[in-house]
């Protein structure tokens, strides 16, 4: 007989609010790389606009964190998942900064002439996307097995962080007057690079939510 | 089946395979579990598991009930329990106990405290004193009653009666505290009183408690055991682990749900 039927139910709720969340924050990277490649200030500012509502939502969910805490005394796994969804918030709200970090450097850049075609920066934004998604979708599975595999693909991410690198740092070297341009596109590839590994944060907490053992999957290059 | 046990070896008190028979009725069916000296063990489980069987065994207060019989091994300190050569008065010397409702006998506060000493054989008064002193001081009653020590027990508040009765089974000097609910029936004050003296008193003393209040059993134990009723009604020891573990992640499924709440 379940006897915590109420209780529960608020639980699953808040797992749907990480989850809309989620979904915030990964149109956020998305637009903010679309902004940068389409040069569309506009879009930009929508997204800086929109960290806010991010921001909030994540108080939102730990302050019903702690209210099921403090009322209802989650033991075992209901206070793993507790713990786990403040702790998802805390990355997912990173990753939405990070993405306001993006948009934040295409109002900088403005109308300056382009370095060159934006192509390896949306590959990174959309397999971090991708593994945001993914994550989030193993942590409403409790798929364990699911998260460990896409905190491995981090290094995809990496890879294509070291070809952007690697190509800009040629660019500079040929051209000092392109330092500017070149090290706004580094910040960009970075701010990318940190949120894949946030997202391998978000599979620890999956696997931590299902296991109860807190484990580091696949420590990033960076 | 699976019985995830971690205690160690070395237990102050040794079950191994007790079964546990009121006549026909099988109330506890291989109890295996080994519990530490100087800490607090919890033993946690619905209504009717056989918690508070299992806990009087442990100073044969079953013994009075009729038609009971025990099977496997029962040891404190490596010794029998239940060997024919055991004084049972001895045993509830060195194992006492504490019950859900505070039960002061109606009289002083002192002679309360004195009441076991004095049956175990102490005189002097100056014996006495230094016991009843002790004892009231251990129990952290010594600041609330040290100038009306003379007065009836029975005045006292719940709480405040609660830690006398510890204070009696501390004047005869045990080792092991049994307590039954020991807070069933105080405020949440008195209660966290009463968990934090238990705190302390697990310096020197082997407690275990059995407790309705998972909360209560998360907070104050070392150890935690978790018991349940099998289809003919037998308790059996399903879990046993340490306290940070079981509340955190128990390994067994049935063990999780009762304490998320969701059977019960």
């Amino acid at each position: 007989m379940e006897i915590r039927a109420e209780f529960h139910k608020k639980l699953t709720e808040i797992r749907g609010d990480v989850l809309v969340m989620g979904s915030m924050v990964e149109e956020s990277i998305s637009r903010s790389v679309q902004a940068l490649r389409e040069r569309d200030l506009a879009l930009a500012e929508g997204v800086i606009a929109d960290d806010r509502k991010i921001n909030k939502v994540r108080y939102d969910i730990e302050e019903k964190c702690i209210e099921l805490i403090a009322t209802q005394q989650p033991m075992a796994r209901d206070l793993r998942t507790i713990m786990s969804v403040a702790n998802v918030v805390t990355e997912l709200e990173r990753i939405g900064d990070h993405a306001e970090g993006i948009a934040k450097i295409v109002v900088m850049i403005g109308d300056e002439p382009p370095l060159k075609p934006i192509i390896d920066l949306p590959r990174m934004a959309d397999k971090t996307a991708d593994m945001l998604h993914r994550s989030l979708d193993a942590f409403t599975r409790n798929d364990a097995a699911a998260a460990r595999q896409i905190a491995l693909e981090d290094d995809e991410v990496d890879d294509l962080y070291d070809q952007v690198y690697r190509e800009l740092l040629i660019f500079m070297a040929e051209d000092s007057r392109t330092i500017t341009r070149a090290t706004r596109l580094i910040w960009v590839a970075h701010n990318l690079e940190r949120s894949a590994d946030r997202v391998t944060n978000i599979c620890e907490r999956v696997v931590f939510n299902v296991t109860g053992k807190l484990e580091e999957i696949g420590a990033s290059n960076y | 089946m699976t019985i995830y046990n971690q205690a160690c070896d070395c237990g102050k008190i040794s079950a191994r395979q007790v079964d546990l028979y009121y006549g026909n009725f099988q109330a506890l069916r291989n109890i295996t579990l080994e519990i530490p000296q100087c800490a607090i063990t919890a033993i946690i489980g619905p209504s009717g598991c056989g918690k508070s069987s299992f806990l009087r065994l442990l100073n044969r207060m079953n013994d009075i009930i009729n038609g009971v019989r025990v099977g496997g091994v029962l040891q404190l300190d490596g010794v029998s329990i239940y060997d024919k050569t055991i004084d049972v008065v001895d045993l509830r010397k060195r194992v006492g106990m504490v019950f859900q409702k505070p039960n002061p006998f109606p009289m002083s506060i002192y002679d309360n405290i004195a009441f076991g000493p004095r049956q175990h054989g102490t005189r002097s008064r100056h014996n006495l004193d230094e016991i009843v002193t002790r004892s009231l001081q251990q129990s952290a009653l010594w600041d609330e009653v040290e100038d009306k020590l003379g007065q009836s027990a029975l005045a006292l508040s719940g709480g405040q009666q609660q830690r006398l009765c510890i204070a009696r089974v501390l004047a005869v000097e045990p080792e092991v505290i049994l307590m039954d609910e020991p807070c069933s029936a105080l405020d949440p004050i008195a209660t966290l009183r009463i968990e934090d003296l238990m705190r302390t008193l697990a310096r020197d003393y082997t407690i275990v408690i059995v407790t309705h209040n998972m909360q209560q059993a998360a907070r104050v134990s070392d150890m935690a055991a978790f018991f349940m009723m099998e289809e003919d009604r037998a308790g059996t020891l399903v879990e046993y682990g340490k306290t940070s573990q079981i509340f955190t992640n128990p390994k067994d499924k049935r063990t999780e749900d009762y304490i998320t709440g969701r059977f019960g």
